[in-house]
């Protein structure tokens, strides 16, 4: 699939910003199955220190950029055309049993270096009993990681209610599990906390999702969205994206921007400012498939 | 001359610094011991609350997380130092050093290649489950190419005499300041014993601090600028911050005193923004930088970060040395030393397990009861001690243990030795741990000859952490093995003095705290002055038995400022002055104890801005206010108002007499000056409103309060009249407390205040302002104040005091908004939702 995807942020501050300071992810990572074409940024008004194009801790691309003179609205735009094949396709029956390669200390088993970073508890997805008491029905032992894995998120995507309204970006995970509602993010970071409390590695994507407007309607501009999921790794294999918001294996329409522990780590616009009073956040994203 | 077995007996089992196992007196301490029965028991007692009185005079405190009435603990310290021989040091010293380099070695490597994780000499666990682990700051390579500048280790001797290292400390080392004061304290304490011991002298270890910070500098100037950055007094350790930046003359900052801009950090000063190029760190790493780390910091400064690793700014310790601070890598030290050094070590661990390896939770699990078990990354010391647990609590943390294990961490018990404590007429014998520092100087790791000695009265229960502290201390005395310094002390510094008389560097928000220090001072005497009149007044009436009388004063008196509760006037009249006091002793009404809190409040925060006295007197003031809330009616009440007045008194006495007339003293005045118009403009608008007639007017009262009736009855030998008395207190700028007086003071200072910035010589708002209030108050026609109207009142009187107030307050903002903005900008922190 070929998209052209672009992402418009638009803030407005009640009060003029004196200073302000950025972190964004706006420009895709290189991954397998995705090709990237050149991304234009464009960022208003012009920044007067503008870091772009050093990589984070986890590999991402990452903006940084400083405001320094008054101003009422910031806005944070970019565009790219990206080509997805998808990921190779997993077979469950290759899958070994999850506890026979799970992170274990009582053994003394590890997993390899570049998945320890996402084993343990994270600023956003603490270790909980909730979450461990959640993952539990689908980890039998000797069950395929892969199976047990798909199980979790079609759990995940049945007792979780979507409702925009229903958490915002400061709500705890326990809130999460409890209310059992919220939106990408929190499915995201729930199935990050159950695979973890079973010693498997996940992490948090963060990205696109192309959607198809419902039979008869033509499709919005402006109504796609960015979208979370999740990845789990499998040893010996490597990692495999998993969509709990709409239970499904990550397919050739999802895009991926950048990953993380939890969202923390991947915001695509992080911001301290000075002044600016109350503040609106406005953000558009079109992803159009494209010839 | 008895022998000093038997006046101190340790307590048995563990090793004693003082006596043998066999009862001797070890050799390095047998000229002290001897010395030390030569003092009878009174001169001990007298020398003991000598040490009491310096350490409060000193303000030593320390502050307790999560306790309310945690604030300003007293510092604890017995007069008795920890006597070690020179020998014995040397070792002690030598295993210091080595391992602050080991730990700088481990820090390039886990911030850098992470080569000794694939190697298996640090387990990946370990690095990765560490909330300390700030993955911002991987790659960095930080300023001078070194993650710490300082460095401390928590010691413990076992009973075979070793001693161990029982936690490294390597995020902002502290104590080394209280060591210091320890040092200047029980010196004077025990001079004659001190002066023939010859004790290795600490000066030069914080002289090596203070030469080797300017080298830090990213920027190759001769005057680097060097501050130290705090929490702020909230924090445990803040009595030390505010001591170190003294010590070393830097300038003590909070976050909010810096910003990043052009991705420098700069200090929000007075005279504008001054490029910062040391920082020297307490704050807690993932508190420092709200934009990559914790977002809800509000101690951090944005962007600091991508200034550090830009390179623009050092910080000592480098942002995320958290990351091998405690207990966790014990066990693996020896393996790291002999690769990364090629050495064993010098120093060996306490028995140490770390619960991510199997064997060691193993271990751990079957062997609670002997042990002590702490969470392994969290920085706030929670110890446990295994055997002081019951069997379901035990169970429970059995659990915790084995549902995440590479979250906690187990030492051994009872590897600390006894030393004796004077313990107000005997001595006693209580177990010690030692905090030693080091510091990278100029030719490599410096060790503090000394030390802080913490102590406790039981063997487990020695926590590591000096927030945690409440047992006391001692000061370490390390000999000089005979070698006599024949020189007299010489402080290094370096050799130019440039000479300057300005305070270029005076934080904005210290500029606020100053401002408002000064209307909180004023406020608190006011408040004084109200309660003290109205209460006399009171009892007068209640002597003579006129209730009526006593209700009507209280009326008079809230119209004057007094701040009454609700439903006064509905007690019973003899109740009247207990309810009056109870309500103004209660800090959650806007009454005197309100005034006290804040204004304790401010001077907290200008610790390092105030002379010794002024914070003794604070503190005193601080005291009298408590016991008038403790003491009720019962206790001389007036008696203790006098006595708060004149403490205050005191401190604007000191502020006077002892403060440079530059911009700090400026604010302060011009905050007291402007509560005082306010209040002045305040109580002759209560005294004129609403009245019918001269007759009606509490005169008598408004002179008490304002201090004047001596001036007014050497002026006019009849009782007073409402032109005499606008005219003493609204026109005469000889009386210090007129509005007059005042204005004219206000006027100066704006003037001052203004000539400090660069104006290009045009009037600025405050002086405009000024100039008006000025004309206002030199163009009043008493005669036609003073003059009542059947129909309108005081009408002229009433609306000139309003225009009078608004302008004031005007002033107020003014000042604010011209001299304290960037100071009160605060970081709301702007995060981006993520739709669904």
């Amino acid at each position: 699939m070929k998209f052209k995807v672009r992402h418009l942020t638009t803030y407005r501050y009640a009060e003029p910003v004196q200073l302000s300071h950025h972190a964004a992810h706006l420009r895709p990572r290189d991954v397998d199955g995705q090709q990237v074409g050149p991304v234009e940024v464009s960022i208003r008004p012009e920044p007067a220190v503008l870091h772009d194009g050093g990589r984070d801790y986890f590999g991402n691309p990452t903006t940084f950029f400083t405001i320094q003179h008054p101003h009422s609205t910031l806005t944070i735009r970019s565009s790219f055309v990206v080509e997805t094949s998808g990921q190779p396709e997993l077979q469950a029956s290759v899958s070994p049993a999850w506890n026979t390669v799970c992170f274990d200390s009582r053994i003394g088993r590890g997993l390899d270096d570049t998945a320890m970073d996402y084993l343990f508890a994270s600023p956003q997805v603490p270790m909980l009993a909730e979450a461990a008491a959640f993952a539990a029905p689908s980890f039998p032992a000797g069950r395929p990681l892969t199976e047990a894995v798909m199980d979790l998120v079609a759990r995940i995507h049945r007792d979780f209610a979507f409702d925009a309204h229903a958490t915002t970006v400061g709500t705890p995970l326990a809130t999460v599990f409890g209310d059992r509602r919220g939106v990408c993010q929190d499915f995201a970071h729930a199935g990050i906390a159950c695979l973890r409390s079973v010693g498997l590695a996940a992490r948090y994507v963060s990205g696109y999702i192309r959607t198809i407007a419902p039979p008869g309607r033509e499709k919005l501009v402006g109504a796609d969205a960015s979208h979370a999921w999740l990845s789990v790794y499998q040893p010996g294999w490597g990692w495999l994206d998993v969509d709990p918001t709409n239970n499904m294996v990550a397919g050739p329409d999802h895009v991926v921007v950048a990953w993380g522990r939890d969202y923390d780590d991947v915001s695509p616009v992080r911001g301290v400012v000075l002044g600016g009073g109350d503040h609106q956040v406005h953000a558009a994203v079109d992803v159009v498939e494209v010839a | 001359m008895q022998d000093f077995q038997s006046v101190y007996r340790p307590q048995g089992g563990a090793y004693d610094e003082v006596l043998t196992a066999r009862g001797e007196i070890r050799p390095h301490w047998r000229a002290f011991t001897d010395s030390l029965l030569g003092f009878d028991p009174a001169e001990m007692r007298r020398r003991w609350d000598l040490g009491q009185r310096l350490l409060r005079d000193n303000g030593v405190t320390y502050n307790v997380y999560g306790d309310p009435a945690g604030l300003d603990r007293p510092w604890r310290l017995d007069p008795l130092p920890l006597l070690l021989d020179h020998d014995e040091w040397a070792a002690v010293a030598a295993g210091i050093a080595q391992r602050a380099t080991l730990l700088e070695a481990i820090f390039q490597d886990l911030y850098g290649p992470r080569s000794l994780v694939g190697r298996g000499l640090i387990p990946a666990a370990l690095l990765h489950a560490n909330p300390e682990f700030l993955r911002p700051c991987h790659g960095w390579r930080p300023a001078g190419g070194r993650h710490m500048h300082f460095y401390a280790a928590d010691l413990a001797r076992g009973a075979d005499g070793q001693w161990r290292v029982l936690a490294d400390r390597t995020e902002s080392p502290s104590g080394a300041g209280y060591a210091l004061e320890n040092r200047s304290i029980v010196s004077r304490v025990l001079p004659e014993l001190h002066r023939s011991h010859q004790v290795e002298r600490l000066g030069p270890f914080f002289d090596a601090t203070y030469r080797s910070l300017p080298g830090l500098s990213p920027r190759h100037s001769d005057d680097p600028r060097i501050v130290l950055m705090t929490p702020g007094p909230y924090n445990a350790t803040y009595f030390e911050h505010a001591f170190l930046a003294r010590q070393l003359g830097v300038t003590l900052v909070q976050g909010e005193d810096l910003t990043v801009r052009d991705n420098n950090v700069y200090l929000k000063a007075l005279t504008g923004l001054q490029r910062v190029d040391v920082i020297l760190r307490r704050t807690g790493g993932v508190w420092c930088d709200p934009l990559e780390l914790r977002g809800d910091s509000t101690l951090g400064v944005a962007g600091l970060l991508q200034s550090a690793r830009a390179g623009n700014v050092a910080l000592a310790n480098a942002i995320g040395t958290g990351l091998l601070d405690g207990a966790a890598l014990m066990g693996f030290m020896p393996a790291l030393a002999r690769d990364l050094l090629g050495q064993d070590l010098v120093l060996p661990s306490v028995a140490t397990w770390w619960c991510g390896e199997p064997d060691a939770c193993r271990h751990v699990l079957a062997n609670l009861a002997r042990l002590i078990v702490r969470p392994a990354f969290v920085s706030r010391d929670q110890s446990v001690v295994g055997a002081s647990l019951s069997d379901a609590e035990a169970a429970r943390l059995r659990a915790a243990i084995a549902a995440r294990p590479s979250d906690w961490v187990a030492q051994e018990v009872g590897g600390t030795s006894t030393v004796p404590v004077w313990t107000g007429g005997s001595l006693e014998s209580q177990h010690c741990v030692l905090r030693v520092f080091a510091v990278m100087g100029e030719t490599g790791w410096q060790v503090l000859p000394g030390g802080l000695a913490r102590l406790s009265a039981e063997r487990d229960l020695i926590t590591t952490r000096l927030q945690t502290g409440g047992g006391g201390s001692k000061d370490v005395w390390i000999g000089t093995a005979g070698r006599r310094d024949s020189l007299p002390p010489v402080r290094i510094r370096p050799p130019e003095v440039r000479l300057t008389r300005d305070n270029r560097d005076l934080p904005s928000r210290v500029a606020d705290n100053m401002f408002w220090l000064g209307r909180y001072l004023e406020r608190c005497e006011s408040s004084t002055r109200l309660l003290r009149t109205a209460l006399g007044h009171i009892d007068d009436s209640l002597a003579q038995d006129d209730g009526p009388q006593a209700r009507a004063t209280l009326l008079i008196m809230g119209r004057l400022g007094l701040k009454v509760p609700d439903g006064a006037m509905r007690l019973n009249v003899e109740a009247l002055p207990a309810g009056l006091v109870g309500f103004h002793a209660d800090g959650g009404n806007p009454g005197l104890a309100n005034s006290a809190e804040r204004l304790i409040r401010v001077v907290a925060h200008l610790r390092d801005r105030l002379s010794a006295d002024t914070w003794r007197a604070v503190q005193h003031l601080r005291e009298e206010a408590g016991q008038l809330e403790a003491g009720g009616l019962d206790e001389d009440v007036i008696g203790r108002l006098n006595s708060i007045v004149l403490i205050i008194q005191a401190i604007s006495g000191l502020v006077m007499e002892n403060m440079t007339r530059g911009p700090q003293w400026l604010f302060l005045d011009a905050g007291r000056r402007l509560e005082r118009a306010i209040a002045i403009v305040d109580t002759l608008g209560g005294a004129l409103a609403g009245v019918d007639g001269e007759d009606a007017v509490p005169l008598e009262m408004l002179l008490e309060i304002w201090d004047s009736v001596m001036t007014y009855r050497s002026r006019y030998l009849t009782a007073p009249r409402l032109a005499g008395v606008l005219d003493l207190l609204l026109c005469d700028e000889s009386n210090p407390r007129s509005l007059g007086f005042q204005v004219s003071a206000l006027s100066r200072h704006m003037d001052s205040l203004a000539a400090i910035g660069d104006t290009g010589g045009f009037y600025q708002p405050a002086q405009k302002l000024m100039t008006i209030l000025s004309g206002t108050v030199r163009t009043i026609d008493i005669a036609v104040l003073a003059r009542y109207e059947r129909d309108a009142g005081y009408h002229d009187a009433e609306r000139l005091l309003d225009v009078l107030r608004s302008r004031l307050w005007e002033l107020s903002e003014q000042v604010s908004r011209s001299y304290f903005t960037h100071a009160q900008w605060r970081l709301p922190v702007v995060r981006m939702e993520v739709l669904p």
